[in-house]
């Protein structure tokens, strides 16, 4: 269960960024937004390698006292960044890449929408529902 | 409860209000929100739907049973007319009409009267049959499906009276009456309303699985639209979506309908018909998407792509957002393109929109695509519950699927029902062809993932069996036998291999008669155990193509053939006196005649019990050709051990290990042997200066073993000359051998480099035995002269 879900553009700005309605949700854009540096640096050390080899999900990119933070990158450079609570009873890591799945899958759904123009904040509910399920259910 | 006799029509509304309420499908349990739930929404006082569980046993039970509920419902209808409640008054009352149930739920069923009322009435004044509803409110109630109940209710209001008005209305006038209304500008909504009763009641009157789906349809459609949608729509068609599944809904908007005036028919049609169930497609909409459909992709079988969809539906003016919502929606398949169904779907729902119904959450099922496709085309689990089910996440995906294929079931039973079922159909027909798009479509599905399985070959195969020869060849002596003999077993002439087989652990036996190689004159085993690997490594080179997959059997056969060997062995080994005797049942008959009137020959000479045991048991021997003159080697062996202590048992033993050797061995080594033989005969007999047979042995054993080398191995020999040669012919003798000749020649090879081992093996216990035979030569010239000392004493 993540406690915030984002998916940065290739340029590094965000499509979309969900966080449990927790008290301090600048803290988790802020602790994304560090992990950007963290996520091209895993994509440049792989880089030597070809695009093709590079695997997409990145792991954990670096963990905090209360949080860990993994990260995904696709084809496209477009990086999916999720937000675990360390509490959690540590999440597998298959789950985090199931998790990671899914949000591709979502992604490239709202990628097939002829309306949606790439670049766009992603609007789409049914990735909104999708990562509902996947985001603590914090009531 | 005393009997209940229902009506054909109650029969058909009570089982379909069980199976609404049998929200798990048990069929036999109804459950008691849902059943409470309907009662409330019967509209009557509390007190009396207390009494009415009571004295229909619910309350005693604890549940609702199929007849608990049956009663319960019948009591509801004394009730709602007025009759006193009393458990005999559910068969005195005639001609009670149906229940009428006001809620959501009521609403389903209601439906169903309400649509028999409604078919009454028709053309528009719905309120005729149906008193209004008691509580729209009751409809908001939502107690089952939410929002299409509540715009149910509304409909109810309509509804109500029809129930009551035509209870024994056939399910299928129904929707004919929805269709009526649906006509009407306010048609729109009882083609709705159609849908919806028509759903429901094909469930009804057919397979309660259908009215499961329709309930699954209805919870599917349930979520998103919130009430208000509904409560708007009540001037303007109501989020279909939850309509779409209930009839109720359906009613309830074509109420809305007749209210709303829609603009133009058109367009009420198509809000009508986006609300399948609520959203579903009329006719003359189906066919308008379909022209326009044709106008960017003449293939009605094709697919409309992406963009040229999105300029198309910018048209409507229609903001992006809700744009992308209607193709998220649409696009089931997730392709990125539009069938004739998904654009059909898409074009409605925008119609909807711009009528001013609610985007549903979810794609009413009335507007998937073909539920058959949707099934085939694989995401159906992922779509429904990906694409727009937000609204009703938990129900979503699983009433998506569930209802497609209970659409499925239900779609036979629409067709069955009214025109509107009719309609239904069509769209599902239409949704067939669609299915042809679908198929299409289905590949590109990403989330379908066909994993081919690959065939794994578990069979043995020829290069196994190698394998297991070349291990047993690899293995140590043993190896050889097994899978010597397991070729035996496995060819068909089996006797061939087991007689080269016996030969190799006869000359293993043999002390190295059987090794080609070195046919050593001493056909004395002594050295059992080298024996027993000797006949091992004898079988081995007689392996020379094991029979594939039964060779493994085999060789544990061979192995515990050899292993029995052994254990003649370490029994000869063990009882020296009493060996001989034991041997005699373990070994075999030899095959080689010869080889037993030589031992017995001598054994008569030396006339000892022991011996003529051995004599008689290479008599044996040679009866079966293809026994292993290893058994008889064995037999010698033990002989020779129990009679170590004997001149003549060591005369015995000389003269059958030599005939073993001799018999085993193939033709070449038959030859051997009979060299050996006579080597051995002329070392035995100078040794046997008491057995004055022997000399005479000699000579008849290798003439013997020659004879009967001859004997045996002439089936055998039909190249052999050599061991290969014998390895050869037993191949060629095999029929089976040859599986492949690649096969054969590693089988050939390998049975080749066995019998060079056994070779050496026999070789080696060859010129052990000899040495020990010299030994117990000397040991015999000793006693004899011991005796002809102590002759005279005796004398004296």
């Amino acid at each position: 269960m993540a406690v915030c879900v984002a998916v940065i553009a290739k340029e590094n700005y965000p499509l979309y960024i969900r966080s449990v309605p927790t008290e301090s949700e600048l803290k988790f854009h802020y602790m994304v937004h560090t992990s950007l540096d963290v996520v091209d640096e895993k994509i440049s050390a792989m880089g030597k390698a070809l695009v093709d080899q590079r695997e997409l999900y990145l792991g954990l990119l670096y963990p905090t006292e209360d949080y860990k933070v993994y990260g995904y990158v696709t084809n496209s450079k477009v990086k999916f960044v999720m937000v675990v609570d360390s509490s959690n009873t540590a999440l597998r890591d298959n789950e985090i890449r199931s998790m990671f799945r899914k949000l591709h899958n979502s992604y490239t759904d709202v990628m097939c929408n002829p309306f949606y123009n790439p670049g766009d904040r992603i609007q789409s509910r049914a990735f909104d529902s999708m990562v509902t399920t996947m985001m603590i259910q914090v009531c | 409860m005393e009997g209940l006799t229902l009506s054909d029509a109650e029969q058909k509304y009570y089982s379909d209000l069980f199976s609404y309420c049998d929200i798990e499908s048990t069929k036999k349990v109804a459950a008691n929100g849902r059943v409470l739930e309907l009662f409330r929404a019967a509209q009557l006082p509390n007190d009396v739907v207390l009494q009415i569980m009571e004295l229909c046993g619910a309350t005693r039970l604890g549940y609702f049973g199929r007849s608990q509920f049956y009663i319960a419902l019948k009591l509801v209808a004394v009730a709602q007319s007025g009759f006193p409640l009393r458990v005999e008054s559910i068969n005195t009352v005639k001609d009670l009409p149906l229940p009428r149930f006001v809620a959501s739920k009521n609403e389903q069923e209601s439906r169903p009267a309400t649509s028999y009322s409604s078919d009454s009435e028709n053309q528009g004044s719905y309120s005729g049959v149906i008193p209004p509803p008691p509580g729209r409110g009751q409809v908001k109630k939502g107690s089952v499906s939410h929002d299409t109940v509540q715009a149910r209710t509304s409909t109810d209001q309509q509804e109500p009276a029809s129930p009551v008005v035509s209870p024994q209305q056939s399910p299928p006038t129904s929707p004919h009456t929805w269709r009526k209304h649906s006509r009407h500008p306010s048609g729109g909504n009882s083609e709705r309303s159609h849908a919806g009763p028509g759903p429901f009641w094909s469930p009804f009157g057919e397979a309660q699985s259908g009215s499961s789906a329709g309930d699954a349809v209805w919870s599917g459609h349930s979520p998103p639209p919130p009430q208000e949608n509904w409560v708007s729509f009540a001037d303007t068609p109501p989020t279909s979506t939850l309509l779409t599944m209930h009839p109720a809904s359906v009613q309830d908007q074509t109420t809305v309908r007749t209210v709303a005036s829609a603009t133009t028919a058109n367009e009420i049609r198509r809000q009508s018909s986006s609300y399948d169930d609520p959203w579903k497609i009329t006719d003359e909409q189906r066919q308008y998407y379909v022209n326009q459909f044709k106008t960017i992709q003449p293939d009605l079988n094709g697919f409309i792509p992406g963009s040229s969809a999105k300029e198309f539906f910018t048209k409507s003016k229609l903001p992006i957002l809700e744009l992308s919502h209607i193709w998220e929606l649409s696009d089931f398949d997730k392709d990125g393109a539009l069938t004739l169904d998904e654009f059909c779907a898409a074009f409605h729902l925008v119609v909807a929109r711009k009528n001013g119904y609610d985007l549903p959450e979810k794609l009413p099922e009335s507007l998937m695509p073909k539920l058959i496709d949707l099934e085939d085309s694989a995401d159906v689990g992922d779509q429904p519950g990906e694409v727009g089910y937000s609204g009703s996440p938990a129900e979503a995906p699983p009433s998506k699927s569930p209802s497609m294929p209970s659409l499925n079931q239900t779609w036979p039973e629409l067709n069955q029902s009214s025109e509107q079922w009719e309609t239904f159909s069509e769209r599902s027909s239409s949704s067939q062809t669609l299915t042809q798009f679908d198929s299409n479509i289905a590949p590109a599905d990403p989330d379908t993932a066909i994993v081919h399985p690959v065939p794994i070959r578990m069979t043995p195969s020829k290069i196994h069996m190698q394998e297991m020869e070349l291990k047993r060849t690899g293995s140590d002596h043993t190896n050889p036998t097994s899978p010597l003999l397991v070729k035996t077993s496995d060819l068909s002439e089996e006797n061939k291999i087991n007689s080269s087989v016996k030969f190799a652990s006869a000359n293993t036996v043999a002390d190295g008669y059987s090794s080609s190689d070195s046919f050593t004159s001493d056909p004395e085993q002594i050295g059992n155990n080298v024996t027993r690997q000797r006949s091992h490594s004898g079988t081995s080179p007689d392996h020379t193509a094991p029979p594939p997959p039964p060779p493994r059997p085999q060789p544990s056969h061979s192995r515990s053939s050899s292993l029995d060997m052994n254990r003649t062995f370490s029994v000869t080994t063990g009882q020296q006196q009493a060996g001989v005797v034991a041997h005699p049942p373990a070994v075999p008959p030899r095959p080689q005649p010869s080889q037993t009137s030589g031992p017995i020959v001598h054994r008569p000479v030396d006339a000892d019990g022991l011996m003529t045991h051995t004599s008689t048991s290479p008599q044996q021997i040679p009866e079966q050709p293809n026994f292993a003159d290893f058994s008889q080697f064995e037999v010698f062996a033990a002989s020779n051990v129990n009679e170590e202590q004997d001149d003549e048992a060591e005369k015995h033993s000389e003269v059958l290990p030599v005939e073993k050797p001799s018999d085993p061995a193939s033709s070449l080594r038959v030859a051997k042997t009979d060299s050996k033989i006579e080597e051995k005969t002329a070392a035995s007999t100078p040794a046997n200066v008491s057995k004055g047979t022997t000399p005479l042995a000699p000579p008849p054993k290798p003439v013997r073993r020659r004879l009967k080398s001859e004997d045996e191995l002439r089936p055998d020999v039909d190249e052999h000359t050599q061991k290969t040669g014998v390895l050869a012919a037993v191949l060629a003798s095999q029929p089976s051998i040859p599986r492949s000749v690649g096969k054969d020649k590693k089988a050939i090879q390998a049975s080749i480099r066995r019998n060079k081992e056994t070779n050496t093996v026999l070789a080696r216990l060859n010129s052990e035995l000899q040495q020990q035979l010299k030994d117990v030569l000397e040991e015999r010239i000793s006693l004899e002269v011991q005796l002809e000392q102590l002759r005279p004493f005796s004398h004296l």
